[in-house]
């Protein structure tokens, strides 16, 4: 490296396989106007030299659309969950130290696998039926004034933040966790969506669901995009209610 | 069945704590308060609530069985949380940790308690009264003890009924939440001062 170039310094908790144990290792990389962890990261794996010359393997992350919606790159970033790509190194202190979201299982390095939420998402059925064995026609419109409120919610991207900072999301319980909650009120509130609330619904009220709540409040705190999954998750808790009182006494209304 | 009953339980789980374990803190403390105004007062309370028909029934169904329900189950959800305050210390997080500290701490508090008072006088027919009570917080010790349960069970019961008030649907925009936080800690405060005040008239 030439002497005097501006560098910058970044840890990364590396693991070599999922059950290996994790271990630091320092990089100095050097530095350039606008970089953010993604090009600091794209740095370390054209030259994967520690900062004491030892050559080792390039570190491995996921990645994808570069402009904070596709949530891939989420990782720990100075104790913070959030995305590589909006993390701009001028504005982390140094040095950046960078970890996976442990709440998940970690593949390697930076790489976790987030499949329990694709999970979630299937299972409380986080889409919009529409097809059928002829054409079923256009469904109900939806008001424009509740499109935008929708939109919203519709904003999140599966990045995993909400579930990193939530403490009752971990590997000793079922929870879903926030963000395929606040899915279920998204869909439930298409008119379309809406016809198959009572399965979502049966589902948040069964295990690992809406009920392991326990109102820490971190999701919204961190949550990128803003979201109000606090809100959803006491809206859902509502419509539980009334859910439990439907299903225990019987109604018509109860479809 | 043995499945898909969580729902069902973390709901009876919040509900009991408010109705009937949180009313009957305050009933309790409420009545504890009459010590304040010297031993005839409290002894006169205590033996109307001691002299109710059907003691142990109503003892049973609203105070043993809800209350030991609520322990075992309140154990099991403070365990199952990884707390992370050290990495989000967001207001939410602390109080969450707060009531799972307080939730531990009063099973012991509680547990001791009982012991101390209520099957004393089941056990060995002693009798609860003013001079009993003045007699355990004669020692130091036991009075810092007492003073550290009465505000775990206060903080426990106003931030529970906060969080009731979510897990049940009625507070849902952050506005309604924010308002009964500060509501929620008022009568935390209240019911502080009441409990403090009554067990500072025993010592």
């Amino acid at each position: 490296m030439a002497e005097g170039q501006k560098t910058v310094t970044i840890i990364v908790q590396r693991q070599d396989n999922p059950d290996s144990a994790p271990y630091d290792e320092t990089f100095e990389i050097p530095y350039r106007p606008n970089m953010n962890v993604i090009s600091a990261l794209m740095e370390i794996q054209r030259n994967p030299v520690t900062k004491d010359g030892k050559k080792t393997s390039p570190v491995q992350w996921e990645m994808n659309c570069l402009e904070e919606v596709c949530g891939a790159c989420s990782m720990v970033i100075n104790g913070k969950p959030r995305q590589a790509c909006s993390a701009m190194i001028d504005q982390l202190e140094e040095p950046i130290r960078l970890e996976p979201m442990r709440t998940f299982p970690v593949i390697r390095d930076l790489l976790i696998d987030r499949s329990r939420m694709f999970d979630a998402l299937k299972k409380v059925k986080a889409w919009i039926p529409i097809d059928g064995t002829y054409d079923l026609g256009p469904g109900p419109r939806m008001p424009e004034s509740k499109r935008q409120w929708a939109y919203e919610l519709s904003k999140c991207m599966t990045c995993g933040v909400c579930m990193e900072a939530c403490p009752n999301v971990n590997d000793k319980s079922s929870f879903i966790g926030p963000a395929p909650l606040s899915q279920v009120r998204l869909f439930n509130s298409h008119p379309t969506g809406a016809m198959h609330k009572k399965e979502r619904m049966a589902t948040i009220m069964g295990d690992g669901g809406l009920a392991n709540c326990g109102n820490s409040q971190n999701c919204v705190e961190v949550c990128p995009k803003g979201i109000p999954l606090t809100t959803s998750i006491a809206a859902l808790n509502r419509e539980a209610t009334v859910q439990m009182f439907k299903n225990f006494f019987g109604s018509d209304y109860s479809y | 069945m043995a499945n898909n009953k969580e729902f069902f339980h973390r709901r009876l789980h919040s509900l009991l704590g408010v109705i009937p374990v949180g009313l009957f803190l305050t009933v309790h403390l409420l009545i504890n308060y009459s010590a304040t105004r010297g031993p005839e007062a409290y002894n006169k309370a205590s033996g109307f609530m001691a002299n109710l028909p059907f003691l142990l029934i109503l003892e049973f169904l609203l105070i043993y069985i809800p209350i030991v329900y609520h322990a075992i189950y309140g154990v099991y959800i403070a365990f199952t949380a990884k707390h992370n305050f050290n990495r989000f210390g967001f207001f939410r997080n602390w109080m969450f940790l707060l009531q799972r500290i307080t939730g531990i701490f009063l099973v012991i508090f509680i547990a001791w308690h009982v012991w101390e008072t209520r099957l004393q006088k089941a056990f060995f027919g002693a009798e609860v009264n003013f001079d009993m009570m003045a007699n355990i917080v004669d020692n130091p010790w036991m009075l810092a003890f007492y003073i550290v349960g009465i505000l775990s069970a206060t903080f426990h019961l106003s931030n529970g009924l906060w969080s009731f008030l979510v897990s049940w649907g009625i507070t849902v925009t952050p506005r309604s939440q924010r308002i009964l936080t500060y509501v929620t800690m008022l009568f935390f405060i209240f019911l502080s001062y009441v409990g403090i005040s009554a067990i500072l008239a025993f010592a």
